[in-house]
């Protein structure tokens, strides 16, 4: 038996005891989240106001020690660079496109796997989701050598066998040509998402539906449609995130040529900096891409935010 | 007018074709290069391609002394294996008081973190190279360590916050009747049962780790470079050796592509911050 | 021993109060139940008595020693949860060894308390499985071994038989009622199903808005509500309330008009009431019968009839509207409409003032 006796504690709580009481009431939760909050407050601060601050000063490693306050001088060239216009309209023509391809094929394409169950779905599931576990950088050589090549690429000898003449897809149509590989990439996290969602749509909805008439397609239309909407916002999340910084396949491929024919803005960023060696510039342009993907974050946010924390 | 059954035997033959051709289609690419790795350099650069040849060992016999493919593999193991373990320690006890300690702040500290993804790598490009510079740590694992598991961190927290919000609360509470301190709690119950979990999201960063390319191109050179970086370097334009690349390639994407298959269910619910289960 | 002394305890969420200032006495060896509607805060008042919720004011004592603000681990006491709670990685045994294991327990003594608890609740064979390979009533019964094993000074159970099916529960009920015998233990029972609170309490505690509305054994509670409240939830089918006033008053007791088309006078001495006074008279389906005569006729109209076999619940409506619930023998149904006749049994009406208190007590109680 545990049966020790303890003196009679006081009536009056003592203080000591409400404070403690009043310790285990925060929980060991502010203890807990510190060190994750304080790391990725430290890297989005530091950094960033590092930025900001070499956004307004000369600064080039070429020349070392001539580091001036310039004001927003950084900005007009980088503003008035002959990349910036079509760095800023392949960024959102790569990001677009790559969304519209991926979202609109994804919901066709799981919407197929789930029309009817027929011999090695599972394996053609694992097929279509694959692209996506390639690394960036091997997929754009796999592309670029394999497949883009103009004279012993697949895509040249299609072309030769049905007598037109080979492509030569990268110097002809660079930005095409990244889109068409982004696109390879991303289209399987769409399928791999939507598919999911897609299975946890209620059967008994379905067969409610078809009892009261609905065809095929007004099914697709009025359920699964709408069922779709929470897990494509996520879709379309996730893809801004990462397509607005697509480096490694522009990098491998194209070089962002010819010209500025593929560059984006962080092609663009990364080609001032550590190419030309203009921190002061590249910084302001860095800024720049910074406002662009915080406008896409707070509509992005605003748009799933409620949705994805309202869940629990 | 076609029965019942033969209706739906007709859109069973035609998903299937349909959903067979598209599959074989998006992973072509993949097959190609797998294809093409068994090649000779002869072979793989013939025209028109051949789909019919003598398979060759011979570029993954000699791929260490041809690209010295396997300090590379290594550094992307430590790599990703680093930052994989590093992420778990700071992301587990986060999402422990995130799931079973809520305050009126955690929705907005999960979106908060959610929202620190959005930074753009290129937007503090330059500071962290030239911290990494000043701090001699460039071309070091160290230093992708530390940036992977800071990028990673929010998805982290967030998958394994989405796992614990699943476990009733009374299996805890049991516990601590029992007398478990917070880390016997942690550790004895609360980590076993999540096992899943945790394991998908180990796998998830794993393969964010072992693919990521920017930061991997632009601070790493010879020493620190993992798989990501060298095969980067293959698209110099001088020498063409696809059946070298492609061999290369398939041995480096290889066991993410593994871990993919075998996790693609639970990655969907780290992937998508918990929305889609 | 165990005696635990509650005084005016309060707990608030986000300053909405849960629990209005509860006092309570438990005595050991008793068994108690808290018994209320949902959101009574029957659950949180056990959380606190845990310690798994921090008290917001007031004091909890557990055999003179203040437990208020101490841990759970600290205060001697074991839960049995609704969902049992039980380790699912863990087998049979180690959910029931793994509280000893953390107070360091030697492990031969480990072992003893587990056959024990195994023998008392018949878990022998279980031992090596996993909780998942259990059915809902063993799971139960290895929840219940956890709190055992613990030996502690008092037992809580948070609605423990609720995710068991209807034969399941009254067989665990019935071992509950065998084990508090058994184990000669305090326990604090939680449930919102008043037929568990009258079966198994010593003494129960009904509890609404987050305040004690009456405490008492099951049968004063049965007879002798304290109030409109306690009146309806314990005893089922439920008590039916009729609207009256007080027709007189004399020493004998009082005359209420009831507004459903009779008088009566009740034996009730010494209440303070008024000619004209607005009441509510309370009468359980077994006191009112169908009858021609008596000292209070009614006449009402029949609805729907539930037949149980050996009893018939017959609903009815009086003429002022109200429901009335009317039990009768087994092999009698009334037509749906049909008039019928009723005498109320004047010694066990119940009488309520305008703010639902009882008034007076009936004189004909059963001890």
């Amino acid at each position: 038996m545990n049966t020790t006796t303890l003196p009679t504690a006081p009536r009056t709580t003592a203080p000591a005891a409400r404070a403690a009481r009043a310790m285990r009431r925060l929980g060991p939760g502010w203890f807990l989240v510190s060190p994750s909050v304080a790391l990725l407050l430290l890297w989005m601060l530091v950094p960033l106001a590092m930025t900001v601050y070499f956004s307004t000063i000369r600064y080039n490693l070429l020349y070392p020690g001539d580091n001036d306050f310039v004001g927003f001088e950084n900005f007009y060239y980088f503003l008035t660079d002959a990349g910036f216009v079509p760095g800023m309209l392949n960024t959102l023509l790569l990001v677009g496109s790559v969304l519209l391809i991926s979202v609109v094929l994804g919901v066709l394409i799981a919407a197929l796997l789930e029309a009817a169950e027929f011999p090695g779905r599972g394996l053609v599931r694992v097929l279509l989701i694959s692209p996506f576990f390639i690394m960036p950088t091997v997929s754009a050589l796999i592309w670029k050598n394999l497949l883009f090549h103009p004279v012993s690429g697949i895509l040249a000898a299609l072309w030769k066998f049905f007598g037109a003449r080979p492509i030569d897809w990268l110097a002809e149509y660079p930005l095409l040509s990244v889109i068409i590989i982004v696109s390879w990439q991303w289209l399987p996290f769409a399928i791999l998402i939507l598919m999911t969602a897609m299975q946890s749509l209620d059967q008994e909805q379905k067969e409610a539906a078809r009892l009261d008439g609905a065809g095929p397609l007004a099914i697709f239309w009025h359920l699964t449609l709408p069922h779709l909407a929470r897990p494509i916002a996520v879709v379309v999340m996730i893809e801004t995130i990462f397509l607005l910084s697509v480096f490694a396949e522009i990098f491998t491929t194209t070089s962002g040529g010819p010209g500025y024919a593929s560059t984006n803005l962080a092609y663009l960023i990364y080609n001032q900096a550590l190419l030309q060696f203009d921190v002061g510039m590249a910084s302001a342009g860095g800024l720049i891409a910074v406002v662009i993907a915080n406008i896409a974050a707070i509509v992005l946010v605003r748009m799933l935010g409620k949705n994805l924390t309202e869940k629990y | 007018m076609l029965t019942l059954k033969q209706s739906r035997r007709l859109t069973t033959v035609l998903t299937g074709t349909l959903s067979w051709a598209l599959a074989l289609l998006l992973f072509f690419p993949i097959l190609w290069m797998l294809l093409t790795s068994f090649k000779t350099e002869l072979e793989a650069f013939a025209t028109p391609p051949q789909f019919v040849f003598t398979p060759t060992l011979e570029n993954y016999l000699h791929i260490q002394d041809r690209s010295g493919y396997f300090k590379y593999a290594w550094n992307s193991v430590f790599i990703a294996f680093g930052a994989t373990a590093l992420g778990m320690l700071i992301a587990v006890p986060a999402a422990y008081s995130m799931a079973f300690f809520e305050t009126r702040r955690t929705k907005g500290t999960l979106l908060w973190m959610l929202s620190t993804k959005m930074l753009p790598p290129v937007g503090v490009l330059v500071p962290i190279y030239l911290l990494a510079k000043q701090f001699g740590l460039l071309d070091t694992r160290t230093v992708l360590i530390v940036i992977y598991t800071l990028i990673n961190l929010p998805i982290m927290v967030w998958m394994i916050y989405t796992y614990f919000r699943d476990i009733p609360r009374d299996i805890l509470e049991a516990a601590r009747m029992d007398g478990a301190s917070t880390l016997q709690e942690i550790v004895q119950v609360l980590l076993p049962i999540a096992r899943g979990g945790l394991a998908s999201t180990v796998l998830l960063s794993v393969i964010l780790c072992w693919n990521e390319a920017f930061w991997s191109l632009n601070l790493t050179s010879s020493n620190a470079a993992p798989l990501s970086a060298l095969i980067a370097s293959y698209s110099s334009p001088e020498g063409l050796f696809w059946a070298k690349l492609s061999a290369v390639s398939t041995l480096a994407c290889a066991p993410i592509l593994i871990f993919g298959w075998i996790s693609q269910k639970q990655l969907v619910r780290g992937l998508s911050f918990g929305a889609v289960k | 021993m165990a005696e635990l002394k509650i005084r005016n305890l309060t707990k608030g969420f986000d300053g909405l109060e849960i629990i209005k200032g509860i006092d309570l006495d438990i005595r050991d060896r008793e068994f108690v139940v808290f018994v209320g509607p949902s959101g009574c805060g029957k659950s949180t008042l056990l959380r606190l008595i845990a310690g798994l919720e921090d008290v917001s004011g007031g004091q909890i004592e557990l055999d003179g020693r203040d437990i208020t603000d101490l841990p759970p681990a600290a205060r001697d006491l074991a839960m049995v949860f609704q969902t049992y709670a039980l380790y699912p990685h863990m087998s049979v045994r180690r959910n029931l060894s793994f509280a000893l294991e953390l107070a360091r327990a030697d492990k031969q003594e480990i072992a003893r308390k587990v056959e024990d608890a195994a023998r008392i609740l018949e878990l022998g064979p279980l031992l090596e499985r996993k909780p998942r390979q259990l059915s809902g009533g063993q799971r139960q019964r290895v929840a219940i071994g956890r709190a055992i094993v613990r030996n502690p000074r008092i037992f809580l159970f948070d609605e423990p038989l609720s995710n068991l099916d209807a034969a399941l529960r009254v067989q665990m009920r019935l071992e509950l009622a065998r084990l508090h015998q058994e184990l000669k233990a305090t326990m604090i029972y939680v449930t919102h199903d008043q037929v568990e609170a009258m079966t198994l309490a010593d003494k129960v505690v009904v509890l609404n808005g987050g305040r004690i509305e009456q405490v008492g054994s099951p049968m004063t509670l049965y007879h002798s509500p304290a109030n409109m409240f306690v009146a309806a939830f314990i005893g089922t089918p439920r008590m039916g309330f009729l609207k009256g006033r007080v027709g007189a008053v004399n020493a004998d007791g009082c005359a209420v008009e009831v507004d459903a088309g009779c008088r009566l006078v009740l034996p009730l001495g010494g209440a303070a009431l008024a000619v004209g006074d607005p009441v509510t008279l309370g009468i359980r389906p077994e006191h009112l019968n169908r009858s021609e005569t008596g000292p209070c006729l009614m006449e009402v109209t029949a609805d729907v009839s539930e037949r149980l076999g050996s009893d018939t619940y017959c609903h009815v409506r009086t003429d002022s509207g109200e429901p009335l619930t009317v039990r009768i023998r087994g092999d009698f149904s009334p037509r749906y409409g049909e008039r019928l006749r009723l005498s109320l049994d004047v010694d066990h009406c119940h009488l309520f003032d305008r703010d639902g208190q009882a008034i007076g007590q009936p004189l004909q109680q059963v001890a």
